[in-house]
């Protein structure tokens, strides 16, 4: 009788003497715990505001700057963002949050500010406050979670809404001649000489969620340098108001929101020196 | 060869049944569960033993519900130096 173990029989051992490898000792990944609560999410199943959330804490951990870190919640899904991150956060009007951080980071100069907006916030009513804010090159970090749809009021057309996408306001599908073409809120940005980094990246796949980490860490250490606005698009689902499960949503973004909003840097500080 | 053995813990309570990491796992183990939790979720649970810890689940999840843990079995280990000190002597090792 072969009395050699393979690993897999010890490893199976193992679990029959309930010696379980979840132990601290093994830890991959825990969520975050210090910067964010434990509160369950108030989002729907599969919203993308749940992973870029997670994203803010996590690097907001390991920078260690949870001391250091003003956030602005906008209007939208997100408006209760300061329920689950544990930072200090400040509540701004609807579109305001780039203008309400302008005023935080000119008192508090050394604080890292970042506003948090949706795009029915960002692109429709706070366009002004956004363009201008980037304009002018304030120190802050946006974060533009774009999901082509008003999510919280209803499914309402939104700026960034694709020709032909059906909402609660356009039924028969957006039409360009009457409705406009959306808006590329991040191309628009990155031609104002007051941003330093422009990037969009989305959630839908763990790949992308490790790059839109990465964006995030260079976005806070450009403005430590104060550099310039940093402006970072997440393109995001909306399952509810797509109508859709989480998983034909997330297909659905990758075939439709994609190709019209390509993934990538679209402002690099490289390019701006050259 | 070293070989790698993952598990994961899901908080049922977190968790919202969305079933992104259902598609995000490459080994097929995560399935939806027929119970559901204290909100009225179905919620998701690991049905297979073929856990490799590569943490995607986690990455995806939008409620953050789930921690993992990895551990590399059987690694042979490999004599890179050795050091000599007052004390005690040391070998340093690296896994194959």
């Amino acid at each position: 009788m072969n009395e050699k173990k393979t690993l897999d029989d010890q490893h199976y051992e193992k679990i029959i003497a309930e010696e379980s490898i979840c132990t601290q000792d093994h830890v991959v990944y825990e969520p975050p715990k210090s910067a964010m609560y434990e509160t369950p999410m108030h989002y729907c199943p599969g919203c993308g505001h749940g992973v870029v959330h997670r994203l803010l804490a996590e690097v907001i951990e390991e920078m260690g700057i949870i001391q250091d870190v003003i956030g602005v919640a906008p209007v939208g899904c997100s408006v209760l963002a300061y329920n689950y991150l544990n930072i200090d956060m400040s509540e701004a009007a609807h579109g305001r949050a780039s203008a309400v951080a302008t005023g935080i980071k000119r008192v508090l100069p050394e604080k890292l500010v970042f506003s948090y907006q949706g795009d029915g916030d960002l692109a429709a009513i706070g366009t002004a406050e956004t363009l201008h804010t980037c304009n002018r090159g304030e120190n802050i970090l946006i974060i533009f979670i774009n999901n082509g749809i008003y999510g919280m009021t209803g499914g309402q057309m939104a700026p960034t809404t694709l020709a032909n996408m059906k909402s609660t306001t356009s039924p028969f599908g957006r039409d360009v001649a009457t409705m406009g073409s959306p808006l590329k809120m991040t191309d628009l940005v990155a031609q104002l000489p007051g941003t330093y980094y422009v990037t969009r990246h989305s959630v839908h796949k763990a790949g992308n969620v490790r790059k839109l980490k990465k964006a995030i860490v260079k976005s806070f250490e450009y403005q430590k340098e104060k550099k310039g606005t940093c402006f970072i698009e997440v393109v995001s689902n909306c399952p509810s108001n797509w109508k859709m499960t989480p998983v034909e949503s997330n297909k659905w973004l990758e075939e439709n929101m994609l190709p019209f909003y390509p993934l990538g840097d679209i402002k690099t500080p490289n390019q701006k020196e050259n | 060869m070293a070989k790698v053995y993952g598990d994961i813990v899901i908080d049922i309570e977190k968790c919202k049944g969305c079933e992104l990491c259902v598609a995000a796992c490459p080994q097929d183990s995560l399935e939806q569960s027929r119970e559901v939790n204290s909100k009225g979720y179905l919620y998701i649970v690991k049905v297979q033993d073929n856990c490799t810890g590569c943490i995607n689940c986690a990455l995806v999840c939008p409620d953050g519900a789930i921690t993992v843990y990895r551990e590399v079995a059987g690694g042979k280990k490999k004599e890179v130096a050795k050091v000599k000190n007052v004390n005690k002597d040391m070998t340093i090792t690296v896994d194959e």
